[in-house]
């Protein structure tokens, strides 16, 4: 039994939502994090649907330059997050707002 | 043509000087000081002798290409220098007067806490006037033309401290850039028209312009703006207005740049031109007319003057309208003539009058001297050779140039002969008043204040000297006399009369008896009257000179009041254009539009921007809540622009 393709886009579209809601309700940093990698995985799997589906193979590279990408910036969000933390010992977004004018 | 390498030294050993000067100046000693600024200038007066020593020996004109400069297509200017007859009297003149007069600084200028300045200015001065005298085609001479104009409006000034001599300053260099802009326009002119702005080209194209392209006004407009220069800079009607006012620089300044050689530049220039000035009689005209207004206007309104500096200033530039009396009757050796002789006399009288001053302690109303024959006597017998000199008593200098200008004018032109002779007069009557009133007569001052004492020895030698060439320093047209060949004339005719017979040939033609008879005749009665009517007024009976004025006060009044040109200036020109400056320029166009638009912007970027900080709350989340808007609104609007 084969899967439509319709499938992996409507579970890709809620997964995207779920991580654009996420991104807009939560407070905590990490959370919002997490949030955006809820994203990129969304996208990851319309590209590796569509991949399959049309037997190209540009779809899968794609995801994995996406990975890459979400790796490093796991990294480099994690340690900024670290570096929020040390100097406001709050992980609250609300509370960081010095930008505001 | 030949080329001479040594050219270029002449004009640059000064500019050397002045920077030495100008640099070190301030940590050098006043002896360093001194010996830098006589030295240079002494090595160009010594290397220009040279030159005109070997000059008759290898065929002239000497010229020297030291650089390019500007090569733009067919057009090209360089750095190259020329030297023919006409450029070595001037030469001889700029470095053998500029460097007396540098001596004379010397004495003068010792006490003064800004002598290193002054000397280095001197030199700077020199410099550019030998450009100027030196240069091989008119964009370079523009350039020494430039230059002397800003040595001499740093010199005015010199005394910056002095409200007077500051506005003096500007007004020299304000009414010097309305004659630039003629000279500027009759430069602009000739590229136009003849493609190069080199002497010889210019001249060549000029001889061959056919006549009917010649009568188009071509020419004479090309001189007329020419002479809008000389009458800047040679300070004649109606620019002559800076002149007198220069006074308030320093003496040696109004005696080497004010007398004796810049103000002379625009007389040199008109003689330098004379090619073009010859095929447009109606520029020449102008230029005879000019002259000989200037001569009598000047004259007349140096009769009434106090100040012993402001009666040679009106005098200078009664004697500069001679020599453009002279170039207007196409008699250009005897205006250059003139030149040579004037810078002696002129140069003399005003170091004399520098020495007066000297020794009275900064007094310059002759009314307030009288009597200084006997304490200062060299000051008195120099100054007393200059006087003879200008007011042309027979066998002195200025015998010689003034009357063989008047005597070309005779030949020309009858109306402006008898104005030239009643300028003669005049001039006779108001340098004898000056020498009467300062030097005989009673002391009118008080001698316990005063302590008058002769010059130091570096201000009397140049005095001497220039009186021995204000005395000699025409003989060598004597030979006229006797009906011979003008030697001076002579020595010119390569330049002038190369393509044209020249008057001092027709001069040489006419006989010596014709000729002895003219000079003999009615300038030199006029010259003797002048000095009888002083001699009368100031001599025999002191009240009388005023009695005259009180029963003529008007007239007087007038003349006092130099004719009230500088009030016409300031009511017709001056205040008008300060008018518009203020109410128009710079209230509405500055403030208005430029300032208006300028502000505009800023206005509009800063009440922009006020608007917009709102929407940075520092919320991150309403940022994402932004992005994600923007995301479908784009998303959205492709999908629409797609199907």
């Amino acid at each position: 039994m084969t899967i439509p393709l319709s499938a992996y886009l409507i579970l890709s579209g809620i997964l995207f939502m779920c991580g654009v809601l996420g991104f807009l309700i939560k407070r905590n940093i990490i959370t919002i994090f997490m949030s955006i990698e809820l994203m990129l995985n969304g996208v990851n799997l319309s590209f590796v649907a569509f991949a399959a589906q049309w037997h190209a193979l540009s779809g899968q590279i794609f995801v994995f330059f996406v990975m890459v990408v979400a790796a490093a910036e796991a990294a480099v969000g994690l340690a900024i997050i670290i570096a929020v933390y040390r100097t406001r010992e709050t992980l609250n977004v609300d509370q960081v707002n010095l930008l505001k004018l | 043509m030949t080329q001479n390498p040594y050219l270029w030294l002449i004009p640059v050993l000064p500019l050397a000087g002045a920077a030495i000067n100008g640099v070190f100046g301030r940590q050098s000693s006043k002896k360093a000081i001194s010996t830098i600024a006589l030295v240079f200038p002494g090595v160009a007066f010594a290397l220009a002798l040279w030159i005109a020593a070997r000059f008759s020996s290898a065929p002239a004109p000497y010229y020297f290409d030291l650089a390019h400069w500007i090569r733009a297509g067919n057009f090209q200017a360089d750095f190259s220098f020329y030297l023919d007859q006409l450029s070595l009297v001037m030469l001889l003149v700029v470095t053998g007067v500029g460097f007396l007069i540098h001596i004379y600084s010397v004495g003068y200028m010792s006490e003064d806490d800004g002598y290193y300045r002054f000397m280095s200015y001197l030199n700077l001065f020199m410099f550019f006037m030998l450009t100027l005298v030196l240069a091989k085609n008119y964009l370079l001479m523009f350039i020494g033309w430039e230059g002397v104009g800003l040595a001499s409006y740093l010199l005015i000034g010199f005394w910056f401290t002095k409200d007077s001599a500051a506005a003096a300053g500007k007004k020299a260099f304000i009414v010097n850039r309305i004659g630039d802009f003629g000279f500027l326009i009759a430069l602009f002119l000739m590229i136009q028209h003849f493609g190069s702005l080199d002497f010889t080209r210019v001249f060549a194209a000029v001889q061959h312009l056919q006549p009917e392209v010649a009568g188009t006004g071509l020419l004479t407009s090309i001189g007329m703006l020419l002479m809008v220069g000389a009458a800047g800079k040679s300070a004649q009607i109606p620019l002559y207005v800076w002149l007198p006012d220069a006074m308030e620089g320093p003496t040696p300044v109004s005696a080497l740049i004010h007398a004796a050689t810049m103000v002379t530049a625009g007389v040199y220039m008109v003689a330098r031109s004379h090619v073009i000035f010859e095929r447009a009689p109606g520029a020449l005209t102008v230029v005879a007319v000019i002259g000989t207004l200037t001569a009598l206007f000047a004259a007349t309104i140096g009769i009434a003057q106090t100040d012993i500096k402001k009666v040679l200033a009106y005098s200078t530039v009664s004697q500069l309208g001679y020599m453009f009396m002279a170039c207007g009757v196409a008699a250009f050796s005897a205006g250059i003539f003139h030149l040579m002789t004037h810078a002696f006399f002129k140069g003399l009288l005003f170091l004399a009058a520098g020495s007066v001053i000297h020794a009275m302690g900064g007094e310059q109303d002759m009314r307030k001297m009288g009597g200084l024959r006997k304490k200062i006597p060299w000051t008195f017998w120099t100054m007393f050779m200059g006087t003879l000199a200008i007011a042309g008593i027979p066998g002195f200098s200025g015998f010689f140039s003034k009357d063989e200008i008047l005597l070309a004018t005779q030949r020309a032109n009858t109306p402006l002969w008898i104005l030239g002779v009643l300028t003669a007069g005049l001039t006779s009557f108001y340098m004898f008043r000056l020498l009467f009133l300062t030097f005989f007569g009673e002391q009118r001052f008080d001698e316990h204040h005063v302590h008058v004492h002769e010059s130091p020895r570096s201000m009397v030698i140049p005095l001497v000297v220039l009186a021995i060439l204000a005395v000699g320093g025409g003989w060598m047209a004597a030979p006229l006399l006797w009906g011979k060949a003008n030697y001076f004339a002579e020595y010119l005719s390569p330049v002038f009369v190369a393509n044209q017979e020249a008057p001092a040939a027709a001069a040489e033609s006419a006989g010596g008896a014709g000729v002895l008879q003219a000079l003999l005749g009615a300038p030199v009665i006029a010259g003797l009257v002048g000095l009888f009517l002083a001699w009368w007024f100031y001599i025999r009976s002191p009240e009388a000179p005023r009695k005259l004025a009180a029963s003529l006060a008007a007239l007087y009044k007038l003349l006092s009041g130099k004719y009230f040109i500088d009030e016409l200036y300031a009511a017709v020109i001056v205040r008008p254009l300060v008018w518009i400056s203020d109410r128009i320029l710079w209230h509405v166009v500055d403030e208005g539009v430029i300032d208006g638009t300028v502000n505009g912007v800023a206005r509009v970027s800063r009440e922009s921007g006020d608007r917009l900080r709102h929407a940075s709350t520092g919320n991150i989340r309403t940022y994402a809540a932004w992005i994600l808007i923007g995301v479908v609104v784009f998303t959205s609007l492709l999908l629409w622009m797609v199907s």
